[in-house]
């Protein structure tokens, strides 16, 4: 943990867009803040009560808005609160897959992770190689003109 | 069940004035110090709907809150966001704060600038305070979109279920079973007790474990409230906080418990004889044993994995109590709150053959220790080294083995250090021409009479280095282990030779800590042991209504802060038990039947079998005592038919557009000088609440 060294230049930076359900990667957020683990400020977390209740609406939303990239994040399998919430997410996210590929986005602006409360080094890891990867590829192409 | 579920409300009008108010919280200088709060408090005045902001040094203090009820009474508030720490530390007590106040606690919007922003931007201020704006916008546009719901009760039934009959467990259910609600004690064992009961003496006192724990495990098995299962594991748990269905395996005794008398005749004449477990494997049990002399239930157990079948034991038990035959029995309870006391094991270091340990005779664990030290031991509470079976006059002992340590856990055990003192202290008095020296990292010693029983321990001339063994060998020829060490207070390497070396195993997780974990759906923190709600507040609550740990399930501790535990659930579930009733989430989900099409994709989503088809509408239905509003059938919903209190899809949607900005709103120009000004929206910002010194 090191003050980062990039000035505050303006440039583009991503914009993350992180679904987490409440019991699991929401608490992993909670816990790299308790434990200081710096990570760029990039992503803007979105809490839902299990990560079943992610629609792809909310995905598709996202990216028609400007996400560079969008986080689909839960419990690990077999820790779902609600038993098998994330087995549906597993499923419902191999579709995302496909149609943000249709979309003609790379496959660096979407991902699917397990992060327990506990997690929070996970989290901020994630969060870290996640914008790097983003900062490689740019600014997703459907972003709209003028939204930062 | 026939309940009909509620209907998406058609009244609620998307044109209703939302009228929001916005809390930054600086916390102190937790976000004040990074993010620029007044800055935050001027962009949100600006955003449509919002009548006043305001910056307070603590949101959640009595002042805080009272700013919040001023300002909804004030300005008619009906929507409230609060920017602060995360809602799992405080969106309770603001629901509690805007209810007051008339408002529904769900009109309140709790925005994370603390945990997710200002902790993990610490070197980012600007970055940090644009991300806390871009939140606090996200946070109001929900706000706008959020409908009233109603919490429901639902019936406690007074019974509690305690997993675990270690001095923690027994602790709680004592306290209940005082109280006078029924308790079910579960223990995986033959008998009650835990590793208390193989403990030789306990410290920081010396006392005789046994002793203690004995007459406590005799009162526990006397209490008509409890009723003890013991050699019984939990299978299933089914339902919710209040109404929890638990299905429990009783394992096969091979005998009749009613007729058994615990007298043991059985095991005089088994002929088998096995490496006696509660001994730490030294000396023998017989394959039909009664587990140690104080058990309870006194009652003999037959291990089947190492019975020949010689029948020797029917022959010898005057009350026919054996049963060759018998097999697992299952029993169904139902109670309304659960306790989680399921222990743990100490750490093994045999497989990484930590020090030569499993390698070298001469090298053994503190439990091990602590079996030789009893007087009803192996040994008769002789010390004496595997090899040759000699006393030792060179002991050594190693601190934090397994703990401390990235090759296998980095906590801190916090018993071994006392648990070595005491050990060291014990052989010590029992013979004094011994030599002992502890090779230790740091000595933590805190609590009451720790720190004298350490000082004691050096006036008895147990001697104190430290440092961490680098090399530790075995004399091939006299069994003695010769260790390597740098002193690191005298800066020098040394040299030493004991007769005996006792490695001081740390506290691990147990398998029982899995099982629940899977069972009831806790979270596990990154030592491996279950997580609690709050690790200051709520530290034996779990995220799970209705569900509590008590000792070491969560996370090392020593004896009275397990029984501290013990206690402190007993009265956390008194709670509800005593109420009888207990407040659950309203956040369900609800279907619109206006557009359901009755495709019954959603039923088999659904993990609790909440939705059913109404046969006669052709539609799904929600039955809301079952649904646990997780919201994933409504994901699922190809009509939107579905939706979920709360988590509405225009609700979130909301929050996904708001991520965004265009830039031209980006840097908004408003004055900002100190004092109260007029938003384009109509709203101002309030600062003179920003000092709670100045409050009224």
């Amino acid at each position: 943990m090191s003050p980062d060294a990039t000035p505050d230049t303006g440039k583009w930076e991503p914009k993350i867009v992180a679904f987490c359900c409440n019991w699991c990667s929401y608490g992993g957020a909670d816990s790299a803040g308790m434990g200081r683990f710096q990570q760029p400020p990039t992503a803007r977390i979105i809490r839902v009560m299990c990560s079943g209740r992610i629609d792809p609406i909310h995905v598709f939303n996202a990216f028609l808005e400007g996400a560079d990239a969008v986080l689909v994040t839960g419990c690990h399998i077999g820790d779902c609160h609600y038993v098998n919430g994330n087995d549906k997410t597993k499923i419902k996210y191999k579709f995302l897959e496909d149609v943000v590929r249709e979309l003609g986005l790379e496959k660096e602006r979407l991902y699917l992770n397990w992060i327990s409360a506990s997690e929070g080094e996970k989290f901020a890891n994630f969060i870290r190689d996640v914008t790097e990867e983003v900062k490689k590829i740019g600014p997703s192409p459907l972003k709209p003109e003028g939204v930062a | 069940m026939n309940e009909v579920s509620d209907t998406v409300n058609k009244d609620a009008s998307p044109d209703e004035d939302k009228r929001v108010g916005v809390f930054v919280c600086e916390c102190g200088v937790n976000i004040g110090g990074v993010v620029d709060t007044h800055a935050v408090a001027d962009y949100a005045a600006a955003l449509p709907g919002v009548l006043v902001t305001s910056v307070n040094k603590f949101t959640c203090s009595d002042s805080g809150q009272a700013d919040i009820q001023q300002k909804i009474k004030e300005h008619n508030l009906n929507r409230v966001v609060v920017a602060a720490c995360s809602p799992k530390t405080h969106e309770p007590t603001f629901r509690a704060c805007i209810e007051e106040m008339g408002l529904n606690q769900y009109f309140l919007e709790f925005v994370n600038i603390r945990d997710h922003c200002s902790w993990i931007h610490m070197w980012e201020k600007e970055k940090a305070t644009e991300k806390a704006k871009d939140l606090v916008r996200m946070g109001i546009e929900r706000a706008k979109l959020l409908e009233p719901l109603q919490a429901s009760e639902v019936p406690v039934i007074d019974k509690a279920l305690v997993v675990g009959a270690g001095v923690a467990g027994m602790q709680a259910a004592l306290d209940l079973a005082d109280m006078g609600f029924k308790v079910y004690l579960v223990e995986k064992e033959p008998s009650i007790g835990g590793r208390m009961a193989r403990f030789d003496k306990v410290f920081p006192t010396n006392d005789c474990s046994i002793c203690i724990l004995g007459p406590k495990m005799v009162e526990v098995a006397r209490n008509k409230n409890i009723e003890i299962m013991s050699y019984s594991e939990v299978q299933e748990v089914d339902g919710y906080v209040g109404n929890f269905k638990v299905k429990i395996e009783h394992k096969p005794r091979y005998l009749d418990v009613g007729k058994c008398t615990g007298c043991a005749k059985c095991s005089e004449v088994c002929p088998v004889e096995v490496p006696y477990d509660f001994n730490e494997g030294f000396g023998t049990r017989k394959a039909i044993y009664v587990p140690f002399p104080q058990a309870v239930p006194l009652r003999a157990v037959l291990d089947n994995d190492n019975c020949i079948n010689c029948k020797a034991c029917a022959k010898a038990c005057e009350s026919n109590a054996i049963e060759y035959e018998q097999e697992s029995a299952y029993s169904e309870v139902e109670v309304g709150v659960i306790i989680g006391a399921v222990g743990f094991k100490t750490y093994d270091p045999a497989p990484r053959a930590d020090y030569g340990y499993g390698k070298y005779d001469n090298i053994i664990t503190a439990m091990e220790f602590e079996r030789l030290l009893n007087a009803a031991g192996p040994t008769g509470g002789h010390i004496v080294r595997p090899s040759d079976c000699k006393e030792p006059i060179r002991v050594g002992f190693v601190n934090c083995v397994g703990s401390r340590d990235k090759e296998t856990n980095i906590y801190c055990s916090g018993v071994c250090c006392m648990y070595t003192i005491k050990n060291a202290q014990l052989l010590k008095e029992k013979r004094p021409e011994t030599d002992h020296t502890v090779m230790y990292i740091d000595i933590r010693t805190p609590f009451r009479a720790y720190e004298e029983s350490y000082n004691r321990a050096r006036n008895l001339g147990v001697k104190f280095l430290r440092g961490r063994p680098v090399e530790v060998k075995e004399d091939p020829e006299t069994g003695n282990i010769r260790v390597r060490v740098e002193d690191t207070l005298a800066g020098e390497m040394r040299n030493l030779e004991f007769d005996l070396l006792v490695l001081g195993t740390g506290v691990v997780p147990n398998e029982g800590i899995n099982r629940l974990q899977q069972l009831l759906k806790l979270s596990k923190a990154t030592d491996g042991f279950l997580m609690e709600a709050h690790p200051k507040l709520r530290p034996v609550d779990t995220t799970i209504d209705g569900v509590y740990l008590a000792g070491v399930a969560s996370g090392p501790k020593d004896i009275p802060y397990a029984v501290s535990q013990g206690s402190a659930c007993a009265g956390r579930a008194t709670i509800l038990l005593k109420n009888k009733k207990a407040i659950t989430e309203g956040i369900t989900a609800v279907v619109n039947p206006d557009v359901c099409v009755g495709c019954e994709v959603c039923i088999p989503m659904c993990p609790f079998q909440a939705i059913k088809m109404d046969e006669q509408a052709g539609k799904a239905n929600v039955m809301k005592a079952l649904c646990k509003g997780c919201g994933t059938c409504v994901a699922a919903c190809p009509t939107g038919a579905l939706e979920q209190d709360h988590f509405k899809n225009n609700q979130v949607i909301a929050q996904v557009k708001n991520v965004f900005r265009f830039e031209e709103v980006a840097s908004p120009d408003y004055p900002s000088g100190a004092g109260t000004h007029v938003s384009p929206a109509g709203g101002y910002v309030d600062e003179s609440s920003e000092d709670m010194g100045e409050q009224t």
